[in-house]
C-alpha cells in the first residue's frame, strides 16, 4: 500500500515538474517560431501556428545591420574580457593563498568590498573617464572597466586553498620559485575552478547591457544585446525579425550551457549574480 | 580545533615574509584596475553628486542642492515606491515558485538533472533577449498569451501598454527568468538537509505538512536568508528589462531608479543629479541589507 502511494505521489510531482518545465520552454520555442513566421509582422489573432515558414527575418537582419560584425563584437570582447580576468585573478588569488605579507587581511577585504559596490554608482565618473582617455566608443571602453574581478580572485582562492600545501612545500625544497610552483603546480590543480570562473566571465560578458549601451554608439561596434535593444526600436513591428536576431544570440550561451551546464551552474550560484 | 589544524595554524604562523615586490607582482594586475575603475569613480560619483553639470560645459559645485531637489521631488518618491512595487511583487511570486520547485526535483523523480537544466535555460540567457520575448509574448494584439486567454473567450489586458499592467508585466517576465537561480539555491539548501531527521520524523507519524514546517522549513532558512538578500539588491538594481519592456513607460508607470540615473545623466545631461540618485540608491541597498542580516538572528537557523 505504501509503496504504492509513494510511487503515485512521484507519477504527480514528476507531472507538475514537467508542466513547469513546459512554462519555461514555450517563450524559447516561441521566438524560434516567430523568427521563422514572415506573417508575425501584421496581427496573428486567431491562429498560433504560422501559415507559413520562410527565413527572411534572419536574411533582413544581416542586409540591414552590420549584424556580422556585432556577432563578431560580442564574441571577441566577450574572450578577451575572460582572457585578461582569468590573468588578472589567478596571481592574486595564489598570492592571498600562499603568501604571507604585512595588510594581507587589509587588502583582501578590500578586494571583496569592490563585489558590494552596486555598478550603477560608477556610470557616470567611469562614462568621464572614458571619455578623458578618448576611448568612447571603442571596445577598450567595454573591456578596461572589466580586467579585474574580485569575484574570480575569490572563487580562485578558494580553490587554492584546497590544493594541498605539502605539494608547494616539496617543490620549494626542490628549489622552485614561487612563480613555477604557480605555473606548474597550482593552476594545473586548479582547472576546474580555472573552467567555472571563465564560462561565467564569458557569460557575463555576453549579456552585458548598460555599459555596452552607454559607450558603444556606432551601430558596427556595438554587441549584440545593445544592438538587439536598438532592433526592437527600429523594427517594431517586424517581430520575426527581432526574434531572428534573439534567437542568434542565445546559440553560443546555450552551447556553451550543454557543454558544461555543472560549471554554468556552479558559476552562477556561488556568484549570486545573474 | 583539532590537531591537524592546530599545526596548520603553526605552520601558517612560521611562513616567512614574502618579498613586497614578489607581492607587487602577483597583485598589481587586478589590484591596478580595481583601484582605478571601480575605487576611484566611486569616490569621483560622491564629488560629481555636488556639482551642477551636463557634462559638457563646466562643472558649478553647487554643494547638496541635487540631493535636496531629489528628496524634494515627487517623482523621486514615484520611482523608488515602483522600484518597491517590482520587489513586493516579484520576490513572494519567484520565492514560492522555486520552493516548489526546488521541493518536487528533491524527491527521487526520475530526469532530476535534465529537469534541472531546463528550469536554468532563463537564467543564462541574457535579458535583452528574454524581455524582447516577453514583450512580444505579452503582445496585446497578436501576442501569445492574450490570445491564448482569448480561446476562453477572457479578453486579456494590454500588458505593458497599460500602466497599470506594465509593471506586472515586467514582474512576470523576472519571476520567469529567475526562476531557475532561485531553484538551484534552494535546492543545494535541501540537499544538504540529513535525510535521516526526515525519516526519524516519519518513524514518529508526522505528517508530510508537518515536516515540511516544523523540519525542512527551519533548516533550509539560511538557503531563504541568502535568496532573499541577493533578490532584494538585484531588485533595487532591475534595469535591463525594463528599459527593453517598457523604456519605463507608458507615462513613467514602470521607471525604476537606475533607468532614472541612465536617463538623467545620459538623456536630460544632469550628471550631478544622476550621481546623488545613484548614491541614494547605495545607501538604500546598504541600509536594507544591514538591516536584514541584523534581522536574521529572528529566524536564520544555522544547526
Amino acid at each position: 500500500m505504501a509503496k504504492q502511494s509513494q510511487r503515485s505521489n512521484v507519477f504527480w510531482i514528476t507531472l507538475l515538474v514537467a508542466l513547469g518545465a513546459v512554462i519555461m520552454l514555450i517563450p524559447f520555442a516561441w521566438a524560434v517560431l516567430t523568427s521563422l513566421n514572415p506573417d508575425a509582422t501584421i496581427s496573428i489573432n486567431d491562429s498560433i501556428w504560422p501559415e507559413r515558414f520562410d527565413i527572411s527575418g534572419y536574411t533582413a537582419l544581416f542586409e540591414t545591420l552590420p549584424f556580422f560584425k556585432v556577432i563578431l563584437n560580442s564574441v571577441g570582447i566577450a574572450i578577451i574580457v575572460t582572457t585578461i580576468q582569468i590573468a588578472t585573478a589567478a596571481p592574486a588569488a595564489y598570492a592571498f593563498s600562499r603568501f604571507n605579507f604585512k595588510g594581507q587581511n587589509a587588502v583582501f577585504v578590500g578586494y571583496l568590498a569592490t563585489m558590494m559596490i552596486p555598478f550603477q554608482v560608477l556610470l557616470v565618473p567611469l562614462f568621464i573617464q572614458m571619455r578623458i582617455f578618448g576611448l568612447i566608443d571603442s571596445y577598450a571602453s567595454v573591456v578596461l572597466p572589466a580586467m579585474a574581478s574580485a569575484f574570480g580572485v575569490f572563487l580562485l582562492r578558494q580553490a587554492i586553498n584546497q590544493v594541498p600545501r605539502e605539494l608547494d612545500d616539496a617543490a620549494t625544497v626542490d628549489g622552485a620559485s614561487h612563480l613555477r610552483i604557480f605555473t606548474r603546480i597550482i593552476l594545473p590543480s586548479i582547472k576546474p575552478a580555472l573552467a567555472t570562473f571563465g564560462i561565467f566571465a564569458f557569460m557575463a560578458s555576453w549579456n552585458g547591457f548598460i555599459w555596452p549601451l552607454i559607450v558603444l554608439r556606432s551601430p558596427e561596434i556595438q554587441t549584440l544585446p545593445v544592438a538587439l535593444a536598438g532592433i526592437q526600436g527600429q523594427y517594431t513591428t517586424e517581430w520575426n525579425i527581432v526574434m531572428a536576431g534573439s534567437v542568434i544570440s542565445m546559440i553560443p550561451i546555450f552551447l556553451v550551457y550543454v557543454f558544461a551546464q555543472r560549471s554554468v551552474v556552479q558559476g552562477i550560484t556561488s556568484a549570486g549574480i545573474k | 580545533m583539532n590537531r591537524i589544524e592546530q599545526e596548520r595554524e603553526i605552520v601558517a604562523v612560521a611562513k616567512p615574509r614574502t618579498k613586497p615586490l614578489l607581492v607587487l607582482a602577483f597583485l598589481a594586475p587586478s589590484a591596478i584596475p580595481l583601484v582605478v575603475f571601480i575605487f576611484v569613480p566611486m569616490i569621483s560619483a560622491a564629488w560629481i553628486s555636488l556639482q551642477k553639470w551636463n557634462l559638457l560645459s563646466d562643472a558649478e559645485f553647487v554643494s547638496f542642492d541635487n540631493y535636496v531637489s531629489l528628496a524634494t521631488d515627487s517623482d523621486t518618491w514615484r520611482i523608488f515606491l515602483n522600484t518597491l512595487y517590482f520587489i513586493i511583487g516579484y520576490l513572494p511570486l519567484v520565492f514560492t515558485g522555486g520552493l516548489v520547485i526546488a521541493l518536487a526535483l528533491n524527491r527521487m523523480i526520475p530526469g532530476r538533472s535534465f529537469w534541472r537544466g531546463i528550469y536554468f535555460l532563463p537564467v543564462i540567457s541574457s535579458w535583452i533577449v528574454v524581455a524582447l520575448i516577453w514583450r512580444w509574448l505579452l503582445q496585446p494584439e497578436g501576442g501569445l498569451v492574450n490570445t491564448v486567454i482569448g480561446f476562453f473567450g477572457i479578453s486579456g489586458p494590454g500588458w505593458w501598454t497599460d500602466p497599470a499592467w506594465a509593471m506586472p508585466s515586467i514582474i512576470i517576465a523576472t519571476a520567469w527568468k529567475d526562476l531557475g537561480f532561485v531553484t538551484i539555491i534552494l535546492l543545494a539548501g535541501l540537499q544538504a538537509i540529513d535525510p535521516q531527521i526526515n525519516e526519524a520524523a516519519q518513524l514518529d507519524g508526522a505528517t508530510h505538512i508537518r515536516k515540511l514546517k516544523r523540519i525542512t522549513l527551519p533548516l533550509l532558512t539560511p538557503s531563504i536568508f541568502f535568496v532573499v538578500v541577493i533578490s532584494l539588491i538585484n531588485g533595487f538594481q532591475v534595469f535591463d528589462q525594463v528599459y527593453a519592456m517598457t523604456g519605463g513607460g507608458p507615462a513613467g508607470a514602470s521607471n525604476v531608479v537606475v533607468l532614472e540615473v541612465y536617463d538623467l545623466a545620459f538623456r536630460y545631461g544632469q550628471a550631478g543629479k544622476a550621481a546623488a540618485l545613484s548614491w541614494i540608491l547605495f545607501i538604500v541597498i546598504a541600509i536594507f541589507t544591514w538591516l536584514q542580516v541584523k534581522g536574521q538572528r529572528r529566524w536564520v537557523f544555522y544547526g
